[in-house]
C-alpha cells in the first residue's frame, strides 16, 4: 500500500526524525492560508501516489502567500501519471547546502532488508545508481539485531565528513530503520536528505510502502489508505478481492491466478489485439467474485469484448460459471463473451453454461484467438 | 528418480484441520503421497478421516512418524511460526502453501531455516509433484504424468497450463516444482535447476518466470555455466505495463527494472530456449530432446 509524502512525514516525525512542518491543503484557498501563517517561502508538493512529481510540475516554490494560493490552483488542476492531484503539501522552503539519499527496502536477492545511501542524492538519484553505482553504499540488516549504532556510523560517514553531521545522520538512520521495521515497511526512502547552511541535517522527503500483507495486524497503519487517491475500478476490485489494473486495450481479461493473467495478456497481444485490462480472481472463487469482476469489466467503455480463462485447480469451474450466469441475469451483456474453462469440475461448469445457452472452450490458444477477431471485427488473428 | 520427493517421502501437514488443510490432505493421500501425520495445537490424540494421527507439535509428530517432509497450510498471522516450528523439528523439507506471510517476517523465517538445515519451499506457492511418486501442494495431480522433464516455476495456475499442454502432447514430467512469487522465499530457480541437474531421470528442464526482480537472469547464467541439460524458459508479462513505482529503492538495489524483454534476453545470450507462448514450450522440448 502506498501512502503520501505527508503521512509518511507524520511517521518519521514520530520516531524523531527532524522534518520541516507543514500543513496539507485540498483547495488554493486553504493553500494561502497555510502560507500565510508560515510568513515565508513555501513550497507546494502534489500528494499522489506516483513518482516523478518533480519533473510532472507537481512541486513548486512561492515566495508569497498570493503566489502560493496560485501555484496551488495550477498544481490542483494537474494529473501525474493518470492519478488527479486532489491534495496539496504547504511547507516552508528549506535552504539546501547539500542534497544526499537514504533507503530501506526489502531485497530479494540478500532476502534482507537492505539499507542504501548517496551522498549524490535528488532528483537523478536513479541516474546516479545506474552510471557511478560505486556513489552508492548497500548494507544488508540483519533483522535480528537491527541497525546497530556502529552500522549507522559507517553509512554517515559514506555521506557526510563534519562528524556533528555523521553523528546525527546516523541516528536518523537509525530511527528510519525502525520506523521501517515497526510499521510493516517493504520501502523506506528519505531523498533528498539535506544539510542547511547551518549545518543541520533534515529530511525534506519521505516515502513508504507497506506491506499489503501486514495491514490485518496493523489497523493504525491501514487507516491511511486514500482511497480518493487510486482509481475508482481498483478501489472496488480491492474491496471485492480481486486485482485488477486498467490498461487501454479493448479485450476485457479475466483470469485466475496472476502468471496466467499476464500470460493471457501477453497472448491476446501476440495475437493482434489489445488487453483492455489485468484481472486476477484469486484462488477459491466463489460467485460473488466472478459478478463483481463483470461488472467492473463492463464499466469500461472500450471494451468490446470480454475473455474468460480459468484452469480449475483450487478454483472451481463450475463456480465461475455459476457467477457468469448470475451476473448475465442481473445485467445483460453488450459485448460478446468468450469462455475459456478447464480443470476442477469442468464437466459440470460446460453443463451449466450449455443449460443458460452458453458455451466454453478448452483451449486457450483457440479462446484468445477468437476474443481478438470479435474485438477487431476479423481485422486481426 | 525425481527431485525433493519420491515415493518415500513421509510427509506431515501442518494445519491438516482447517478448511484448506483438510481438502488438500484428502487430495494428497487420494493421489497416494504418504501422509504420516497431522499438526493441530489442541486436538492432538485425534485422528483425520479415522486413519491420520493427529499432533499437537511438530516436535511430537517427527517423534512418533519419522515424517521428513512437511506442508503448511495455517493462516498468515501463524505461517512463520510453524515454518520456524518445523525447522527447529529438524523436519529436512518444508512447503509452505500460505499467501499472505509478511515479508518481513521472511527475513527472519529464512536464515532460522538455513541455520538448521531444512529446505524451505515457499512461502505462497502451489507446492510440487513427482508424478505417479507423490504430490505436496495443491496442483492438481490429474493434469500430471511421469516422464523425463523437469519444470520450475514461479507462478501457479500459469504452471498448470504448461504442464496440462506438456500431458496433452504426452510429455511428462519428473518433479514439477512451484517456487511462489513471493519476494523472499526458501528454494529459488537456480536450487532447482541444480537438484534437476543432479536428477539423473530428469533430461530437460522447463523454467517459466514473471516480470519483476532479477532471479530469472542469473538462473540464465547459471544454465549457461553449470547445466549440460537443455532449458527452456517462458517469462510472463511481457506486455505488463510499467506501474506507478514509488520511491527509487527498487530500481536502485536490483540494478533492472525486471522486464519480460530484459529476462529473455538472458535467457536467448545463456542459450535457454525462449517460448514466446506457453504452447510453443512444447515444441521447444521436443526439438531439445531429440
Amino acid at each position: 500500500m502506498n501512502i503520501h509524502e505527508y503521512q509518511a512525514k507524520e511517521i518519521f516525525r514520530k520516531y524523531g526524525i527532524p522534518i520541516p512542518p507543514g500543513e496539507v491543503a485540498t483547495t488554493a484557498e486553504e493553500a494561502e492560508k497555510i502560507a500565510r501563517k508560515f510568513d515565508t517561502t513555501v513550497v507546494v508538493k502534489a500528494q499522489v501516489h506516483a513518482g516523478g512529481r518533480g519533473k510532472a510540475g507537481g512541486v513548486k516554490l512561492a515566495q508569497t502567500a498570493q503566489e502560493a494560493k496560485a501555484v496551488a490552483a495550477q498544481i490542483l488542476k494537474l494529473s501525474i501519471k493518470g492519478l488527479p492531484v486532489q491534495k496539496i503539501l504547504v511547507t516552508p522552503a528549506a535552504e539546501i547546502a547539500s542534497e544526499a539519499y537514504v533507503g530501506i527496502i526489502v531485497d530479494r536477492a540478500s532476502k534482507r532488508a537492505v539499507f542504501m545511501a548517496s551522498a549524490a542524492g535528488g532528483i537523478d538519484i536513479e541516474e546516479v545508481a545506474a552510471k557511478t553505482p560505486e556513489k552508492i553504499l548497500r548494507h544488508p540488516v540483519d533483522p535480528r539485531y537491527g541497525l546497530q549504532a556502529f552500522e549507522a556510523m559507517q553509512l554517515a560517514f559514506f555521506l557526510y565528513s563534519d562528524v556533528k553531521q555523521v553523528r546525527a545522520a546516523a541516528k536518523i538512520l537509525q530511527q528510519l530503520y525502525k520506523a521501517f521495521a515497526e510499521n510493516g515497511g517493504s520501502l523506506a526512502e528519505i531523498n533528498p536528505l539535506v544539510t542547511t547552511p547551518a549545518g543541520d541535517v533534515v529530511a525534506l522527503d519521505a516515502k513508504m510502502v507497506i506491506d499489503d500483507n501486514e495491514l490485518d495486524r496493523r489497523p493504525d497503519i491501514a487507516a491511511l489508505r486514500d482511497e480518493s487517491a487510486e482509481a475508482p475500478s481498483e478501489v472496488e476490485a480491492r474491496k471485492a478481492n480481486l486485482t485488477f489494473i486498467k490498461l487501454d486495450g479493448n479485450v476485457g481479461c479475466v483470469v485466475n491466478g496472476a502468471g496466467l493473467a499476464m500470460a493471457t495478456m501477453d497472448l491476446v497481444k501476440y495475437y493482434g489485439g489489445d488487453p483492455a485490462n489485468f484481472l486476477d480472481i484469486g484462488g477459491s472463487s466463489n460467485p460473488e467474485k466472478v459478478v463483481s469482476a463483470l461488472r467492473i469489466i463492463t464499466s469500461d467503455p472500450n471494451v468490446k469484448t470480454i475473455l474468460f480463462n480459468i484452469f480449475g485447480g483450487i478454483t472451481r469451474t463450475d463456480d465461475v460459471a455459476n457467477g457468469i450466469v448470475t451476473a448475465i441475469k442481473q445485467n445483460p451483456l453488450k459485448v460478446p463473451l468468450v469462455i475459456r474453462l478447464t480443470g476442477t469440475n469442468e464437466e459440470l461448469a460446460l453443463k451449466i453454461l450449455k443449460d443458460n445457452g452458453m458455451s466454453a472452450m478448452t483451449d486457450m490458444d483457440e479462446a484468445v484467438k477468437k476474443a481478438v477477431a470479435l474485438a477487431t471485427g476479423g481485422k486481426a488473428a | 528418480m525425481s527431485v525433493f520427493i519420491d515415493s518415500d517421502t513421509r510427509l506431515l501437514i501442518q494445519g491438516i484441520t482447517g478448511r484448506d488443510g483438510s481438502f488438500h490432505a484428502r487430495q494428497m493421500i487420494e493421489y497416494g503421497t504418504k501422509v504420516v501425520g497431522g499438526v493441530t495445537p489442541g486436538k492432538g490424540g485425534q485422528k483425520f478421516e479415522d486413519s491420520v494421527p493427529i499432533f499437537n507439535t511438530v516436535a511430537g509428530a517427527v517423534r512418533e512418524t519419522e515424517a521428513n517432509a512437511t506442508v503448511i497450510y495455517v493462516p498468515p498471522p501463524f505461517a512463520a511460526d510453524a515454518m520456524m516450528e518445523a525447522a527447529d523439528a529438524g523436519v529436512s523439507f518444508i512447503v509452505c502453501i500460505t499467501e499472505g506471510v509478511p515479508v518481513l517476517d521472511m527475513t527472519r523465517v529464512y536464515p532460522f531455516v538455513k541455520e538448521r538445515g531444512s529446505r524451505l519451499l515457499g512461502p505462497n506457492c502451489p507446492g510440487l509433484i513427482s508424478p505417479g511418486q507423490s504430490k505436496v501442494g495443491i496442483i492438481p495431480g490429474r493434469i500430471c504424468t511421469p516422464g523425463p522433464v523437469g519444470l520450475v516455476s514461479r507462478s501457479g495456475t500459469l504452471t498448470y497450463e504448461v504442464v496440462y499442454q506438456m500431458t496433452r502432447a504426452n510429455i511428462g514430467q519428473t518433479t514439477c516444482v512451484g517456487i511462489g512469487g513471493d519476494p523472499i522465499n526458501g528454494t529459488n530457480f537456480i536450487d532447482c535447476l541444480d537438484a534437476f541437474e543432479k536428477d539423473s531421470a530428469t533430461q530437460a528442464v522447463v523454467m517459466i518466470g514473471e516480470i519483476g526482480g532479477t532471479d530469472e537472469q542469473e538462473a540464465a547464467r547459471f544454465v549457461k555455466e553449470k547445466m549440460t541439460k537443455p532449458v527452456v524458459g517462458f517469462i510472463a508479462g511481457q506486455t505488463a505495463p510499467p506501474g506507478r513505482r514509488m520511491g527509487h529503492a527498487g530500481a536502485i538495489i536490483s540494478g533492472s527494472a525486471g522486464t519480460a524483454a530484459e529476462k529473455m534476453q538472458a535467457f536467448e545470450e545463456n542459450g535457454v530456449g525462449v517460448a514466446k507462448r506457453p504452447i510453443d514450450v512444447v515444441e521447444l522440448l521436443k526439438r531439445a530432446m531429440r
